[in-house]
């Protein structure tokens, strides 16, 4: 096991300059200047050269490639263009936001997406498991920015239950530990923070959660289905045992390989980045930071940020591949 | 019984008065403003943005102030000053026992510091112990567009109360300059401590004492009690400028009182705003100016006023005001905003009429637009203050010069290519859309950076007029404001005749509030002051 981890990690350097390589001339074959975009309207010819100048922008490509990899290969993620901050500092600001808001609405995934699966399966062609179909498709195809609002409306505008927006009310005072806020609530027993914390993220974290969830329920539903079918689950039927042994013991776990898999790919596609739930709830997270940056091509701030997700997300799948062999011990590591 | 008439009128003028004056300010409370996105940073020499500028107005000083609701200078940190009769040195006697927030005195050498590490070649002078600038790792983008070095010679302090500024040229708008952000005055302590740091924990002089930084969320600021200006505020206890990016959300938070004031609320929000008896809805005129140019590098454009007359009048400007400004803007009919001094009243502006618009083509010899080959219209990608919806605008003027045989084609590109490609006067373009927010509400800052072409190849419009240069030049040349005023009409009047720019529009910046937040005023130059707010 130790090994095929080792393994894996070394495939990750080839990954890693690949994707450097990728996104480092696909920024510069992008129109637009981040000097012109910075002075706006005012650049004058001197103004403009002086940015660059500082900025190394007018050294040639490879140059300035070969300036990138060598601060990548020492850990450097360089400085940012526009706040002039390093832009590790600018990720751990903004990535625990993230990571809270990507989690939460994940595990929301993964107990309604799995829970309306398993009934669909097991009740197939039923009133259920229709309605529960109609919901995953309807799930898929909301548009999260219209969602985000209405939530808005009924539950904070008329109800006033939950807060509209950010991660904490004006005026709770939280000391930042890790940055998780939940998780700085708990370490320094400050309650109030964390149900203030804890209210602020239900609406984000389920407008977030509605993609994911319609479609783990969907491909827990296929794939329960087609296990529920195999003879060995007959067999474990005929020799008397609980249906509810039968579905959760036998069928589930065997089910559940794709699933993990794609709830896997969900992790890291709203770790990249939940862009619109982001802006909609003035969530401070690494999608609306990236976002920005492609708008005013910053360059360094996309290339660091986006070696950094990469970089996340081939560990996610690592995590998962490894999880398969937790699941299923049939799957050996090689 | 006269006696009694008067005494009895007096009292009614007592009580009418009392009644007339505003409720007492009061102190104390938390104000939490409503903004689309955050400060890059908070050093106000290397910042470009308005959302940094916003928090820099509270928390740093400079040695002019803008009056209250107008760009007319007032003393600030420099409690007076002489001009030397050449006008090129500047003599500022500083104000006395003014302390930054981390204790240390305000004094000439800070004066010196703030303004000396812009400089190219530091040709600075202290009075106390001398202090080591470190090296710029930024350009300090303000300083170098608005050409300061090509301006100040050096700077000196010559006792601990008075800076000699030595000018290398005579420069009407130095004063005015001195009013603007980057000229800020911070703490040498502060920033020699940590000078990477230092914008992200900023100290000045301001009314608000600078308290943390939540990126992308919050930023926090509190009452400087130790205050030099003991007339009036800050009465506010706490400042947090809220960062909500979405517009619609921004203005719900508002219509719950989750904020006080909402920046930027989307146009179709304001008739919401206005029946909502919760709210109040602070406007101003924006000190900008929204633009439609020639190609002055290329024919027929260069030499062919009649054509551009036609243009002017075929273009209907105010429907455009009124339905793609959404009425948050106004015709404009002279290049600088009619709240800044220098402004032509006279000038009637170009009249939306197209039978003289096709006898000013047929003049230019394109009678029905016949002869012409197909224009392009260049439209810009994104809302800037002065134009909101640049590509609906281009459609709107194209299906105007339709009306007269004129066939516009729309082009458009990403905004950072806009604005290089722009820069280059390329062959295929023709007209383009672009615009200005003022700097210091002095007209230089608009007629001769926009309009000058002869001043230098970075002016956008390229336009290249003798008289009008010579008018700029009078004008930087001349210090006394009357004389300028002159000066400034004169040329105004040049540009309309010349036709070089269509002004198309001024656009009004409303940031409704609750009705609770007293005394919130937006200034002209868009900074956002707090000093004199205070709560309900």
């Amino acid at each position: 096991m130790l090994a095929y981890i080792f393994r894996r990690i070394l495939i990750l350097i080839p990954t890693i300059l690949g994707i450097s390589i990728i996104v480092f001339f696909m920024l510069r074959i992008t129109p637009g200047d981040p000097a012109e975009l910075l002075l706006g309207e005012r650049a004058t010819d001197e103004a403009l050269h002086q940015i660059r100048e500082h900025l190394g922008l007018n050294k040639p490509v490879y140059v300035q490639y070969g300036m990138f990899l060598k601060r990548l290969m020492k850990g450097d993620l360089g400085e940012t263009i526009w706040t002039r901050q390093k832009v590790w500092t600018e990720i751990k600001e903004r990535f625990p936001a993230t990571m809270e808001l990507s989690v939460v609405a994940l595990l929301i995934s993964c107990f309604f997406g799995i829970l309306f699966g398993i009934i669909s399966a097991t009740r197939q062609y039923s009133v259920f498991d229709y309605l529960s179909m109609l919901g995953a498709l309807i799930g898929v195809s909301m548009p999260i920015f219209w969602l985000g609002l209405v939530l808005m409306l009924i539950f904070s505008l008329n109800l006033g239950w939950l807060p509209m927006s950010g991660r904490l009310s004006v005026g709770i005072d939280l000391k930042t530990i890790t940055n998780f806020y939940i998780l700085d609530a708990v370490l320094t027993q400050n309650w109030a923070a964390l149900k203030d914390a804890l209210w602020h993220i239900i609406m984000p974290a389920v407008t977030l959660s509605t993609i994911p969830t319609a479609i783990v329920a969907r491909m827990t539903r296929s794939s329960m289905l087609e296990v529920l079918h195999q003879d060995y689950i007959k067999t474990a039927k005929a020799k008397g045992l609980s249906r509810f042994t039968v579905t959760f013991k036998h069928a589930l776990r065997n089910a559940l390989i794709p699933v993990v898999t794609t709830i896997g790919l969900q992790f890291g596609v709203t770790l990249g980045g939940a862009i619109l739930t982001e802006t909609i709830f003035a969530w401070p997270g690494v999608g609306k930071w990236m976002f920005d940056a492609v708008m005013k091509r910053d360059y360094m701030v996309i290339q660091g940020g986006t070696m950094f997700i990469a970089m996340l997300f081939v560990l996610i799948n690592l995590v998962v591949d490894v999880l398969y062999a937790v699941i299923n011990p049939r799957i050996s590591m090689h | 019984m006269l006696k009694k008439i008067t005494l009895f009128s007096a009292v009614l003028l007592f009580l009418f008065s009392s009644s007339m004056v505003a409720a007492a300010p009061k102190s104390g409370g938390t104000l939490i403003f409503g903004r689309g996105g955050d400060s890059v940073g908070l050093d106000p020499a290397y910042e470009t943005d308005g959302n940094s500028f916003m928090i820099c107005d509270n928390i740093f000083e400079a040695l002019v102030f803008y009056a209250d609701e107008s760009t007319a200078l007032e003393p600030g940190l420099a409690k007076s000053w002489d001009i030397a009769p050449d006008g090129k040195t500047y003599t500022f006697h500083l104000r006395k026992g003014v302390k930054f927030h981390d204790g240390t005195p305000f004094d000439a050498d800070a004066v010196v510091f703030s303004i000396g590490r812009m400089m190219k070649n530091r040709n600075v002078k202290f009075y106390g112990k001398s202090l080591e600038i470190p090296a710029q790792d930024r350009t300090p983008e303000y300083w170098v567009s608005m050409e300061m070095d090509d301006t100040i010679g050096s700077i000196e302090a010559t006792d601990e109360y008075t800076v000699v500024f030595k000018l290398k040229r005579v420069e009407a708008p130095f004063l005015a300059n001195m009013g603007m952000d980057f000229a800020d005055i911070i703490s040498p302590t502060a920033f020699l401590k940590n000078p990477k740091e230092f914008i992200r924990m900023p100290v000045g002089t301001g009314p608000f004492k600078f308290v943390k930084w939540v990126k992308d969320d919050q930023i926090i600021l509190e009452k400087n009690k130790n205050y030099w200006d003991k007339s009036a505020g800050p009465y506010l206890d706490k400042i947090v400028f809220r960062s909500i990016p979405e517009n619609s959300v921004r203005f719900l938070e508002l219509k719950a009182g989750n904020i006080h004031i909402c920046q930027f609320p989307n146009p179709a929000d304001i008739a919401m705003a206005k029946k909502d008896k919760n709210l109040i809805l602070p406007t101003q005129p924006g000190m900008n100016i929204g633009y439609l140019s020639f190609n002055h590098t290329k024919e027929p454009w260069k030499s062919n006023l009649s054509l551009r007359m036609a243009i002017a009048h075929a273009i209907d400007r105010k429907a455009i005001v009124d339905n793609l400004y959404q009425g948050m803007g106004q015709v404009a009919k002279n290049c600088i905003p009619p709240t800044m001094w220098g402004y032509n009243d006279k000038i009637p502006g170009y009249s939306f009429d197209l039978k003289l618009a096709n006898e000013y083509l047929a003049k230019a010899g394109f009678p029905e637009g016949k002869g012409l080959p197909e224009i392009t219209l260049w439209s810009m990608p994104v809302p800037r203050p002065y134009n909101p919806e640049g590509l609906k605008i281009g459609v709107a003027m194209s299906a105007d010069l339709a009306k007269i045989g004129i066939k516009a084609r729309i082009v458009s590109y990403d905004w950072g290519t806009y604005l290089k490609r722009q820069r280059e006067q390329p062959e295929d373009m023709d007209l383009f859309q672009l615009g200005w927010t003022g700097d210091n509400g002095d007209p230089d800052n608009f007629l001769a950076v926009l309009f000058d072409g002869l001043a230098s190849s970075s002016i956008r419009t390229q336009w290249k007029n003798e008289e009008y240069h010579k008018l700029m030049l009078q004008g930087k040349q001349t210090v006394d404001q009357a004389k300028r005023t002159e000066i400034y009409k004169k040329a105004l009047q040049v540009m309309y005749d010349e036709c070089p720019v269509i002004p198309v529009a001024h656009s009004t910046v409303i940031w409704p509030s609750l009705k609770n937040v007293m005394n919130f005023k937006l200034h002209p130059t868009s900074s956002v002051r707090m000093k004199n707010v205070w709560l309900k």
